[in-house]
């Protein structure tokens, strides 16, 4: 089967963005990305757009043709179809854009992904959150995702002995890379005493170990065309891309605080690119939640990354640069976007455009993407040839 | 009042924790299920309905502090995963409890509550919760 | 003959003291406790209502006995706060008790006394072949006005009694008497019932237990001495005390069956929480007269013997009345407002 390359990406800042409506978002980070590829709109075939929830922040669906429309390729009829799966939005979209040109049928297409939060308040956009979960056995008894993660948490703590000053190291990770990062949401550096010491939104759990609501957009050029690609100012290949899912609520799995579909997923997307983990040089995963992020490098690193985490291994100028743009804590979590971002990061990494965040000669790079509690898991990667 | 069908379809499940037991391989499935994800095809027609005894323990529990819009005059309350005595995993809050008195194995069982009111015209959805045994 | 088949009742655990109540309104906590001798009332917690009341007091009754519930054919349930204006506690019963859907049922109101207007309900239709067993809960999460005396009393409780031919406890008759004596009221749309002051004692209260109580014993050709316990309706301490004396009852007779001091006054489970208690300690042989009073006004009068059947019944299976009292979460003034829903929040 072909080879599949990104020749293309662009990205909006991530934060709180007054001034800037779904659509707006959506046509600047897609035409970013279009120019960064150096091609045109009659070159694309089509166009996954990944939203998670724009019907209920913004009373708006089909938002793959919005996006289409206003970045002002409808009149050429481009297939734009829109993929959700709750915050894996992005990474499915990216998988989807990743099958779809390596099927043949298509030789280019377009991958944004956007999401617009902040136009409802933030009681109201825990709820849309919370549409991710169980909306009869969950939502309705009281539950929130933050809540869900909270008893991951505690189940964790009390499964393998990790401590709560383990996982709260992930936001500080995040808000120091964040800090060098200039799309960042958050620019700021915290102290582990910052995460400690913050409001709880549900013990143990406090704001700084949640990912903030915000909004933004990023997206991507994929192709298979050998002369797009050798026009590109820098390709890189998409080595692979899969996703595993595992049952919608923890409560229904055999443990909570195991997410075997992330295991699955990194697993099986090593094998596909024919790599050991050994091999990647850059972990971009989903830390929603500080301890969902403990446990996704857990599934792919094994037990050593409590270890790893209380080591400081994971700074991008260690052994195992983990969220190097900031992750979601820093760079900012608008849902459908985030696993876009992931991309944009990586391909930053690898051309060597990552400014003061660097990592010094990243050849392969992991991104994760999760809906849920490792509900859905989609991981791709990315590397040079 | 839009919500009534899809409220009153779960009510005997949520008021009296009523789950469905795959008769093939005998498990005991809540919430209530359709078909068995082990069974699966040979599941059909052998589901059948069973109620649990509502007796359990804590396997793990948060104090809410951000919570949902509708349990605002409860805050903080405590949301929990508890394992049935039937083997069950279930999510629900934990009331009328010091959160100080709850830890992982701490022995609860169901009771009804009003978990939810559409407004102050709308119908109040009852179900489980949970307290110490 | 109907009998008690088997009894549960329900307190929540969340308590105030009279004092913080007082202390909020400047009242003198001592002459509240000394003159309504209430020192404590139940609260019901934010997401408990009637209908939770209720179903957790069936279940205890149910525990209790090895009735199979296939064999109850009615079930009422009286309320001055039922959680609907319209649409039944006791439709939503059959469904929360797992309830055949051949089945009797509908609410009933009258003050105080709804719970056993619902018992003589019951006891009519198993008495005429009607039904094998029937439920009767008395049930209530009353409100007083904030500052209003009825604010030391009103709390929430409930009491399930559940009857047939076959029970622990033969009812040996039951007596009614009812006036238009307009003591307490509350009118449509209200969230507050008022009431007439010292009206509410010799014309209403005591005029409607004395006279029913007397006309029973009249009937059943019985002295006080004939009775091992009396339970009353117990708006206060102090009420159900006087009408005791009056009545040539003494104190050990009484006290067992007097639970407002601690618990407030539970209303439509008043009397019937206090026959309750008193069932929790029952033997063979014990005689009670249980008279409940509803304001508007009547009293529902009960002579009850309990037989041998009462070594067949599981009581420990249920936790006891004062099993309950005695598990208490106090709580101040302000969330105690909370709790009842007196604060006004947006969207009101």
């Amino acid at each position: 089967m072909r080879d599949v390359y990104i020749i293309g990406a662009g990205t909006t800042k991530f934060g709180e963005l007054w001034d800037s409506s779904l659509r707006e978002l959506a046509s600047e980070a897609g035409l970013k990305a279009l120019m960064d590829a150096g091609i045109y709109a009659e070159d694309i075939d089509a166009l996954y757009g990944a939203n998670t929830s724009g019907g209920q922040f913004v009373d708006q669906e089909q938002v793959a043709a919005l996006i289409a429309d206003y970045s002002g390729i409808s009149e050429l009829n481009i297939p734009s179809i829109r993929i959700e799966a709750g915050s894996a939005s992005g990474g499915a979209a990216l998988l989807q854009a990743f099958l779809a040109v390596k099927s043949g049928q298509y030789e280019t297409v377009a991958v944004g992904g956007v999401e617009k939060m902040t136009d409802v308040p933030s009681e109201v956009a825990n709820e849309i959150i919370g549409g991710s979960l169980d909306a009869e056995w969950e939502t309705f008894f009281g539950a929130t995702e933050a809540s869900l993660a909270a008893m991951v948490a505690k189940r964790h703590e009390y499964d393998t002995g990790v401590k709560r000053e383990d996982y709260a190291q992930f936001p500080v990770i995040a808000h120091k890379h964040g800090s060098m990062n200039e799309t960042s949401h958050f620019r700021n550096v915290i102290k582990i005493e910052d995460v400690l010491k913050a409001p709880f939104v549900s013990e143990p759990l406090t704001v700084f170990d949640t990912a903030p609501i915000s909004d933004g957009a990023s997206a991507l050029i994929i192709s298979a065309d050998k002369k797009k690609i050798k026009n590109a100012e820098h390709p890189l290949r998409i080595k692979s891309s899969t996703a595993a899912n595992d049952f919608l609520s923890l409560h229904d799995r055999k443990s909570i605080d195991r997410f075997g579909a992330v295991r699955k997923s990194t697993k099986s997307a090593l094998e596909l690119a024919g790599l050991e983990v050994g091999k990647v040089d850059v972990f971009e995963i989903h830390d929603s939640y500080s301890i969902a992020g403990l446990i996704q490098m857990e599934e792919i690193l094994g037990k050593e990354a409590i270890r790893m985490t209380r080591d400081g291994e994971f700074y991008y100028n260690s052994s195992h640069p983990v969220n190097v743009s900031g992750g979601l804590k820093a760079h900012g979590n608008p849902l459908g976007a985030s696993g876009v971002y992931q991309a944009v990061e990586a391909v930053l990494q690898l051309r060597g455009n990552a400014g003061t965040r660097q990592v010094k000669n990243a050849e392969n790079i992991m991104i994760h993407n999760m809906g849920g509690l490792g509900t859905t898991s989609v991981t791709s990667i990315i590397g040079v040839d | 009042m839009s919500e009534v069908p899809r409220f009153w379809r779960e009510s005997r499940h949520r008021y009296r924790m009523v789950g469905t037991k795959c008769k093939k391989c005998n498990t005991l499935f809540f919430p209530p299920r359709v078909l068995c994800p082990t069974c699966r095809r040979d599941s059909i027609g052998n589901m059948v309905e069973e109620e649990l005894s509502g007796k359990g323990e804590v396997y793990s529990y948060t104090v809410v502090h951000d919570g949902l819009e509708q349990f605002k005059m409860q805050v903080p309350y405590v949301m929990a995963m508890i394992r049935m005595k039937e083997g069950p995993l279930v999510t629900g809050q934990i009331v009328d409890a010091e959160p100080s008195e709850i830890q992982i194995g701490t022995k609860v069982r169901a009771a009804l509550r009003k978990v939810r009111t559409e407004g102050k015209e709308g119908i109040i959805q009852y179900g489980y919760k949970f307290v110490l045994e | 003959m109907s009998s008690i088949v088997s009894y549960g009742s329900y307190i929540p655990r969340y308590r105030i003291r009279s004092e913080e109540i007082a202390k909020e309104w400047g009242e003198n906590p001592e002459n509240i406790k000394n003159g309504l001798l209430i020192y404590s009332k139940s609260v019901p917690g934010p997401d408990e209502d009637v209908l939770t009341i209720s179903a957790e007091a069936a279940k205890n009754a149910l525990r209790r006995s090895s009735i199979d519930k296939k064999t109850i054919g009615a079930i009422y349930v009286g309320s001055e706060s039922h959680p609907y204006a319209v649409k039944p506690t006791s439709s939503i019963l059959v469904e929360a008790l797992g309830l055949p859907y051949d089945i009797h049922s509908a609410d009933y109101e009258f003050a105080c006394k709804a719970g056993t207007a619902a018992m003589q309900n019951v006891m009519g239709m198993v008495d005429s072949g009607m039904i094998e067993n029937g439920i009767a809960i008395g049930s209530d999460t009353s409100q007083g006005a904030p500052g209003d005396a009825l604010e030391y009393s009103a709390s929430a409780g409930g009491t399930a009694i559940i009857i047939g031919k076959e029970g622990f406890a033969d009812i040996n008759r039951t007596y009614s008497f009812t006036t238009d004596t307009p003591d307490f009221w509350r009118r449509e749309g209200e969230k507050y019932p008022s009431h007439g002051g010292r009206f509410t004692g010799e014309p209403a209260y005591f005029k409607h237990v004395i006279t029913a109580a007397k006309r029973m014993m009249e009937m059943q050709s019985t002295k006080p001495e004939d009775y091992d316990y009396a339970v009353f309706h117990q708006p206060n301490g102090k009420f159900p005390t006087r009408a005791a004396k009056m009545l040539g009852f003494k104190d050990e007779q009484v006290k067992d069956g007097l639970l407002t001091p601690y618990i407030g006054n539970t209303y439509s489970s008043s009397m019937i929480i206090g026959l309750s208690a008193i069932l929790d300690k029952a033997k063979s042989g014990d005689r009670i007269l249980a008279v409940a009073f509803g304001s508007g006004a009547g009293s529902d009068a009960f002579d009850i013997t309990v037989n041998d059947r009462i070594k067949n019944l599981r009581r420990e299976n249920s936790p006891g009345v004062m099993e309950q009292v005695n598990r208490p979460i106090w709580l101040d003034y302000a969330t105690y407002v909370k709790f009842r829903g007196k604060i006004i929040m947006r969207g009101a």
